[in-house]
């Protein structure tokens, strides 16, 4: 969780990633930031998360996200 | 039938009084039945195309939904006999399984909307190349229809299928509603490219009149009438002049063409679509907006999330995202960061998705270079403002000026001349006489002769610039009106006489002021041949 | 709960005020932007003041230019007795034509009914504007449903009909002083029909009639003529068949024969007068106000003098002018066509 939080922190700096829940739906990850950070989560947790995923429900949160990185690593 | 045509409108009248007079059982029927008229009207011999479409994308659907609820049923079933290698081993095979028969039913479709659309533009090509070569070969053009909105429906049908590949949701098992979703006749000219989980409850439900939301959705129509009839349709007369004569309107010309075309663009595609929002509206169906005034953009990537929304999102979920994180990208990514380090390295798969999607937003659009150009131009420019965003910070902790109103109209100036510019790619015939036309905004030095003498030439008098400006000055009024909240709530808290004045004296200036009947050719919505 | 019925109430009657207004509104708009036919186009006008008669008449002219300009009640009356009204509007195309005569037989059964023939040459619609002045005159009646529906161009629409407003909502930027003074009622124009012209331009030459490929009149128009001729058999009503003295558009002979063998065959009488220009007495010098394509005030009063005489004669039509009302009627009629007749003459004169 701690290393997730970091790669995204280094795309928005300036971001609560722990607090904020609306990381989609305000607009503060585009589909730029998305993809550097699938890219980024892949070469990390040897996880694949394919475009199936992305919805935002999924990356609307660092939590969120990390709760998928963990169902993903399972399968 | 086009919108604007006398025959729609008893259409549609026809139609929301039927619709609320049968059981609401069968409305969906209706609607079926009013598509399918619709759609008749266009020509008969498209059907084959729509069917065609209707059937394998309803067929494929159901395909891979039936596997996906076998998959889960066996390993349920075979839970403790099963290890985990074999079942890993099962899912691959199903998943191989689903994924063929997406893909046969995806290049079914594709390839029927690009034999059909494309293969002119191919022959074209090729016998470009064929002089090149010095060869005297030619290709003959085909003879091929264009049945109407093919691009529209193919889209919103294989957004479907992907979706049920994904597993989003369960496919549609009654043919008859999917054709509907398919058909469903108010997008079928120009869109938006709805999702099927956003439209089955509107669609397949029961609807009760009711007053409230049939008189807002009657509201919107009339709107949509009023920008394209008074605004859209007259300006397009000043539009067709500047660039239907590149002789004599060049410099201040073409620019002034260009914010016409700016206007005439929006007032008929938004105008469209809030017809067809408006008449789904009174039928009870909520349909997500396809424009959030996108001419107050502070930069071209907002801009492109406010403008055809539904489009642009179409092409981030089913094409940006699967090329740019799919395992081939992933491991280029991979490499690449190790080859040209962190920085280079990770801008790779998001920009070669880009270029991609950009490129097919380009064609899609139509099969010229034209277009092309013009969707990579988009990626250029979206691209660059990336790279810039290092400066642009620095810029602005330097100066603090990202609040100031002056600056956000600068950015919002910025964003809109830019891309009405490389919108003037949609209006010359070619891509070198667009760029000579936009090279002579810098040289001919016209200004003065086009404001004084100039803009009576072009098709409009005193009466229609009146015209003009009074219904531009309402559709800003409007745009910044509603930033807050929907305008016709703000009507409709009002004394009801308001609203009777209001809509009155819009009923009353569409008919009068409209740019329609004699004398007027009943120009189609542009994104008819979409 | 009675406050909750107040409210409604209000809100029913605000909005039923509002769509009256809106109507009227519209109604005003578009007696506003709708043609006038009152300057330099009065023909537009003609069609719409048979209504104000008491349409008892005995004969009744249906028919293109070549009636309204070359026929003159007046003359008929003073000389004859004969109380005759002309039906004739701009380019009248048959089937309008044979409307025309429906409709006035709905109110009249008139001795009489004279159709000039020229029209036969047009089997489809020719222009809209003309199709506007001979329909938009008209009162809604079957009639005039069905003249409408005979008559449309491909790019015209029946709704136009019902609520000229958008057919012309774009005049709002043309509109003349003459929209607002004749806004809720016109002058009138014709004398029982017929438009008076009184300038003389006398024939220099006659433009040769362009070779037709065929001379065959179309079956739209025949079919018309049928009806028309069965119409009159059914009503009891006279059909007479004329080709006017004008010198063109050319009369070709190979159109003639038609017309006499469809009039011999059915049983109608037929004057071509062209064939007798010189026993009715016409000087083309001085008779035509156009050089030849529609008589003058006076090559007119000849003609209907030279018709008169046919009438009473081949078609036994009485004398009237004993009948007090109608001789009163005719005397405020005769007054006005013999004031005008001197104003335009004066005007002529300045000129």
């Amino acid at each position: 969780m701690d290393r997730l939080l970091e790669i995204l922190s280094d795309l928005h700096p300036e971001i609560d990633f722990e607090e904020c829940t609306t990381l989609i739906d305000d607009g503060i990850l585009d589909s730029f930031d998305i993809v550097s950070l699938i890219s980024e989560i892949n070469e990390e947790y040897d996880v694949v998360i394919s475009a199936e995923y992305i919805v935002p429900e999924n990356f609307n949160s660092a939590e969120a996200l990390y709760a998928l990185i963990e169902k993903l690593e399972e399968e | 039938m086009l919108f604007t045509s006398y025959r729609f409108l008893a259409f549609l009248l026809v139609l929301f009084v039927l619709y609320y007079v049968i059981p609401k059982k069968t409305q969906w029927m209706l609607l079926l039945v009013a598509s399918y008229v619709f759609y008749a009207f266009a020509g008969w011999e498209y059907f084959i195309f729509m069917g065609i479409t209707t059937l394998s994308t309803y067929g494929a659907g159901l395909l891979i939904d039936r596997n996906h609820s076998r998959q889960k049923a066996y390993l349920a079933e075979h839970k403790a006999e099963l290890s985990k290698e074999e079942k890993k081993a099962y899912k691959e095979k199903q998943k191989n399984k689903r994924f063929a028969i997406m893909v046969v039913c995806l290049v079914l479709n594709f390839g029927i909307l690009a034999v059909l659309k494309y293969t002119n533009f191919m022959i074209a090509n090729i016998n470009g190349v064929l002089e090149m070569t010095g060869s005297d070969k030619v290709l003959a053009f085909q003879d091929l229809i264009l049945p109407l909105g093919i691009s529209f429906y193919t889209f919103q049908s294989m957004g479907y299928l992907i979706d049920i590949h994904r597993g989003k949701y369960g496919a549609q098992k009654n043919v008859l509603k999917f054709a509907l979703f398919v058909s469903f006749f108010p997008q079928l000219i120009q869109g938006p490219i709805s999702r099927y989980d956003d439209l089955e409850k509107g669609l397949f439900g029961q609807h009760a009149f009711d007053w409230h939301t049939v008189s807002f959705g009657l509201q919107r129509i009339l709107w949509g009438y009023f920008k394209k009839l008074v605004i859209a349709d007259r300006m397009l007369i000043g539009v067709n002049a500047i660039i239907g004569d590149t002789e004599s309107f060049t410099g201040f010309y073409v620019f002034l063409g260009m914010l016409f075309y700016a206007l005439q663009l929006y007032a008929d595609f938004t105008g469209g679509i809030d017809i067809t929002i408006g008449i789904a509206q009174v039928l009870g169906i909520k349909m997500q907006e396809n424009f959030n005034r996108p001419y107050f953009s502070k930069g071209i990537k907002e801009y492109w999330r406010r403008w055809h929304i539904s489009l642009g999102a179409w092409f981030t979920d089913y094409l940006f995202y699967p090329i740019s994180v799919c395992k081939p990208m992933l491991k280029v990514s991979k490499w690449s960061r190790k080859l040209l380090g962190e920085q280079v390295g990770k801008r790779v798969p998001v920009y070669a998705a880009s270029i991609a999607v950009w490129f097919v937003t380009g064609i899609w659009h139509g099969a010229a270079w034209n277009f092309i150009v013009w969707g990579l131009g988009n990626c250029f420019f979206i691209m660059l403002s990336q790279e810039c965003e290092p400066l642009y910070e620095k810029f602005h902790n330097r100066f603090a000026v990202k609040e100031k109103m002056w600056f956000k109209a600068f950015q919002i100036g910025r964003t809109f001349l830019l891309m009405s510019s490389l919108r003037m790619l949609d209006c010359y015939r070619d891509v070198p006489m667009t760029f000579r036309m936009f090279g002579s905004m810098f040289t001919d030095w016209n200004i003065g002769e086009v404001l004084s003498t100039g803009i009576w030439n072009l098709g409009l008098g005193l009466h229609d610039y009146i015209v003009l400006l009074i219904g531009i000055v309402i559709l800003l009024t409007v745009s910044l009106v509603g930033r807050r909240g929907s305008v016709r709530d703000k009507i409709a808290s009002k004394p009801m006489w308001v609203s009777m004045a209001v809509f009155g004296g819009m009923f009353i200036a569409v008919i009068l002021f409209g740019a329609y009947g004699m004398g007027y050719d009943a120009s189609q919505f542009i994104y008819n041949q979409f | 709960m009675k406050e909750k019925k107040n409210v409604r109430g209000k809100i029913f009657a605000t909005v039923a005020i509002g769509l009256v207004l809106i109507i009227v509104i519209l109604g005003l708009l578009q007696r506003l932007v709708m043609p006038k036919y009152m300057g330099e186009v009065k023909e537009g006008a003609l069609i719409g003041e048979y209504y104000d008669e008491n349409k008892d008449f005995d004969v009744v002219f249906i028919g293109d230019c070549e009636v309204y300009e070359n026929f003159v009640p007046a003359v008929l009356w003073e000389n004859y007795g004969i109380n005759s009204y002309i039906r004739g509007s701009a380019q009248q195309l048959i089937w309008q034509s044979y409307y025309l005569a429906e409709e006035t037989l709905t109110y009249e059964t008139p001795d009489v009914i004279v159709f000039n023939v020229l029209a036969l040459q047009y089997n489809e619609p020719q222009k809209e504007a003309y199709n506007r002045m001979t329909i938009d005159g008209m009162r809604w009646s079957p009639s005039k449903v069905g003249s409408i529906q005979a008559s449309m161009m491909e790019d015209e629409n029946f709704i136009e009909y019902v609520f000229p407003l958008l057919r012309y909502h774009d005049r709002w930027s043309a509109l003349e002083k003459e929209d607002f003074t004749y806004l809720f009622g016109a002058e009138k124009v014709g004398h029982n029909g017929y438009y008076m012209q009184v300038g003389i331009e006398p024939v220099e030459y006659i433009p040769e009639g362009r070779r037709l490929g065929d001379y065959s009149f179309g079956d739209n128009a025949w079919s018309y003529m049928d009806k028309m001729v069965a119409l009159c058999e059914e009503k009891g009503v006279e059909l007479v068949l004329i080709k006017a003295p004008s010198l063109y558009p050319e009369w070709y002979d190979e159109w003639d024969v038609q017309v006499e063998e469809y009039a011999a065959e059915h049983n109608l009488k037929y004057i071509n007068f062209l064939e007798c220009t010189e026993e009715i007495g016409l000087d083309y010098s001085t008779d035509t106000y156009d050089a030849g394509l529609h008589l003058n005030l006076y090559g007119a009063v000849k003609l209907t003098d030279y018709f008169g005489e046919y009438l009473v004669t081949e078609c036994g039509l009485e004398d009237r002018r004993r009948e007090e009302a109608l001789a009163a009627e005719w005397e405020v009629k005769l007054e006005r066509f013999y004031e005008q007749k001197e104003e335009l003459e004066a005007l002529e004169e300045e000129k």
